[in-house]
């Protein structure tokens, strides 16, 4: 049921889900995501089968080593343009701050559906490919998520996680105590554009076409669910999210046409039943408890009366 | 010229006036429980939908039932008013399903945001189910305005019916909602409740029954303007009406979080500045709503009626 291309959405959901964590994580609800992965896949796509430095081949190949530079590109342009949106736009706070983000999504998509170069409603179509099949991609996503999961994973060590942390609980405290809280959000607005931009460009590559319909305001939603529903307070959490609500949609294709009202009806249901979403930080203690301090645990409990 | 300037004025005045019904249907929600219905939009389409079948149309070939109808049409007034009605009964249903829960819970106001969208993901896609994916056009003529002829000539320009109608009515539905709010016992309850529900509870107000009158009120606008722009231009699929919400959200900031002139004069500059985009860069559209909307949101993050609020430490 699960094949190799489901596999790569799966995995490409995941990325985008830890795309909106990171500015969460400081406390900063942004909707944007949708429009930098867009901004990252449409820029792959144009110099892949614009700029034959590339190496793009007449049969659709393309080398490794592309990919990888695509990846970094795409990523960079992301990334910059949140440098430029997001020291306008964090200065807005809460639904402020996701209406704004809502409305660089819309001009990004309006933008890429009219720009004379983007190849207007139909998009850009026959993207070389770096990889002959659909498993050829799983090494690229796998190593992504593994990288943007180290780097989630060491955040919360480094100064600037637990400084996002304390914006998160209260970003008054967190000025009083002398963190640039202007700098720290941008920095997670930042990490969660190149993150964004680096999965639209392998996106591109393995859609095979790109168009402005990659980047909409239901992606936003969609994206945000996959963090609500995964669990917004730790990275694991908008992992699981994005394997799961990307998969659903597929696995559901057998009941046919019902399918999307089933995947509303978890949207709906799912913050009511698990308002901390699948995987807590209460959740993750208990299993590392288990696995690790087992013995230890289990001599306190026979050791209290 | 002056005729050309007239129509276009008219068409920006007329869609504008559905973008502050939108708006208000936002607004009315967002000053009780401070919070965005995010099914704003698939309401929209609800309304545009029940106008259409309650007018008569039958369920296309795609649809759950195809060749289906109501027995006889309605005349265009009455079917309009019905399918406020209806989708204000299904902003209630929403407000339970997706709304109430959170509330018992005093669960985080960010999940109103996914379950409510979860809730319009749920009704855009019923309505998929039921009417197929198919776009419809609604009957024009003489009868579908009931009698009113198509075109009126005024001061030698030519102007579509429907589009002096659509104005008139959202004027009229905002008119009577301001007033209703101003000077009503009820309005002033849903205001008390906005301003502070525990302190409106204290003074014998229900507030549970006022969000729910919120929520009725909101959905009846959606659905209004659902009906107004499907009998205008087409129903062109169960999505349509998510744009609109979107260009409601905009209005909605334009005009300023919870402000009912706001929302109204939003709505107006809103469809305005599209109607005088030249045709030549009619793609670009549908960005300069929320191009406007960014240039707002920096220069003046309350809105341009909104009120400034500070934040009690």
């Amino acid at each position: 049921m699960i094949d190799n291309g489901l596999l790569v959405q799966m995995l490409l959901g995941a990325l985008l889900g830890l795309s909106v964590y990171l500015p969460l994580a400081a406390g900063q609800l942004s909707l944007a995501t949708p429009a930098f992965y867009a901004v990252g896949g449409t820029l792959a796509a144009l110099l892949s089968t614009r700029w034959s430095a590339l190496g793009a081949t007449a049969a659709g190949t393309l080398p490794l080593g592309s990919l990888v530079l695509e990846l970094v590109l795409g990523g960079l342009l992301a990334g910059l343009l949140a440098l430029l949106v997001g020291r306008l736009v964090l200065r807005l706070q809460g639904i402020y701050l996701a209406i704004a983000t809502i409305a660089l999504v819309e001009i990004v998509r309006v933008a890429i559906l009219n720009l004379p170069f983007t190849g207007g409603a139909v998009g850009i179509f026959a993207i070389p490919q770096p990889f002959a099949t659909a498993a050829g991609y799983l090494l690229p996503a796998l190593a992504l998520l593994a990288l943007a999961g180290w780097v989630c994973q060491r955040l919360e060590l480094m100064p600037l996680g637990r400084a996002m942390a304390a914006i998160r609980d209260d970003e008054l405290a967190a000025r009083c105590m002398g963190i640039d809280t202007t700098q720290v959000k941008l920095t997670a607005f930042v990490l969660s554009a190149v993150l964004a931009g680096s999965t639209g460009a392998l996106a591109a590559h393995f859609l095979n076409t790109w168009n402005a319909r990659q980047g909409s305001f239901d992606a936003s939603i969609t994206t945000l669910a996959f963090v609500i529903l995964g669990g917004s307070r730790t990275w694991l959490g908008p992992v699981v999210g994005g394997l799961l609500l990307t998969a659903l949609p597929e696995l559901l294709r057998p009941v046919g046409d019902v399918r999307l009202v089933l995947f509303g009806l978890v949207i709906l249901l799912g913050p009511v039943l698990a308002p901390q979403g699948l995987i807590t930080p209460a959740l993750l203690e208990r299993l590392g408890g288990w696995s690790l301090n087992r013995s230890a645990s289990r001599t306190t409990e026979e050791a209290q009366p | 010229m002056i005729e050309a300037l007239l129509q276009l004025l008219l068409n920006g005045a007329a869609s504008g006036g559905v973008y502050a019904l939108v708006a208000l249907g936002y607004t009315l929600v967002f000053s009780v429980l401070g919070v965005i219905n995010f099914a704003q939009g698939a309401l929209f389409s609800v309304g545009g939908y029940l106008t259409f079948l309650l007018m008569g149309g039958k369920i296309g070939v795609n649809g759950a039932l195809p060749g289906w109808g109501l027995p006889g049409g309605l005349p265009f007034w009455l079917a309009l008013l019905l399918a406020a009605v209806g989708s204000g009964l299904v902003g209630l249903l929403v407000e339970r399903v997706a709304f109430a829960p959170l509330r018992r819970r005093n669960a985080e106001p960010l999940l109103a945001l996914i379950t409510s969208l979860g809730a319009g993901v749920v009704l855009v896609n019923l309505l998929q189910l039921l009417m197929g994916a198919e776009g419809y056009a609604f009957p024009h003529g003489a009868d579908a305005l009931g009698g009113l002829p198509d075109a009126l000539v005024i001061a030698g320009a030519r102007i579509r019916t429907i589009q002096l109608l659509l104005l008139l009515i959202s004027a009229a539905a905002v008119l009577a909602l301001s007033l209703w709010l101003e000077r009503s016992k009820g309005g002033r309850a849903l205001r008390a409740v906005a301003e502070d529900a525990t302190t409106a509870q204290l003074l014998g107000i229900n507030s549970e029954a006022m969000v729910r009158l919120a929520f009725v009120l909101s959905g009846a606008l959606a659905g209004l303007g659902g009906g107004l722009i499907g009998v205008s231009v087409s129903l062109p699929g169960p999505y349509f009406g998510i744009g609109y919400g979107l260009k409601g959200l905009a209005v909605l900031v334009l005009g300023g979080l919870g402000s009912v002139p706001g929302a109204i004069a939003g709505g107006l500059l809103m469809g305005l500045a599209e109607a005088l985009v030249p045709s030549a860069a009619s793609g670009w559209r549908d960005a300069l709503a929320f191009a406007i909307l960014f240039a707002v949101l920096l220069l003046r993050p309350s809105g341009l009626l909104g009120r400034r609020t500070v934040e009690k430490v």
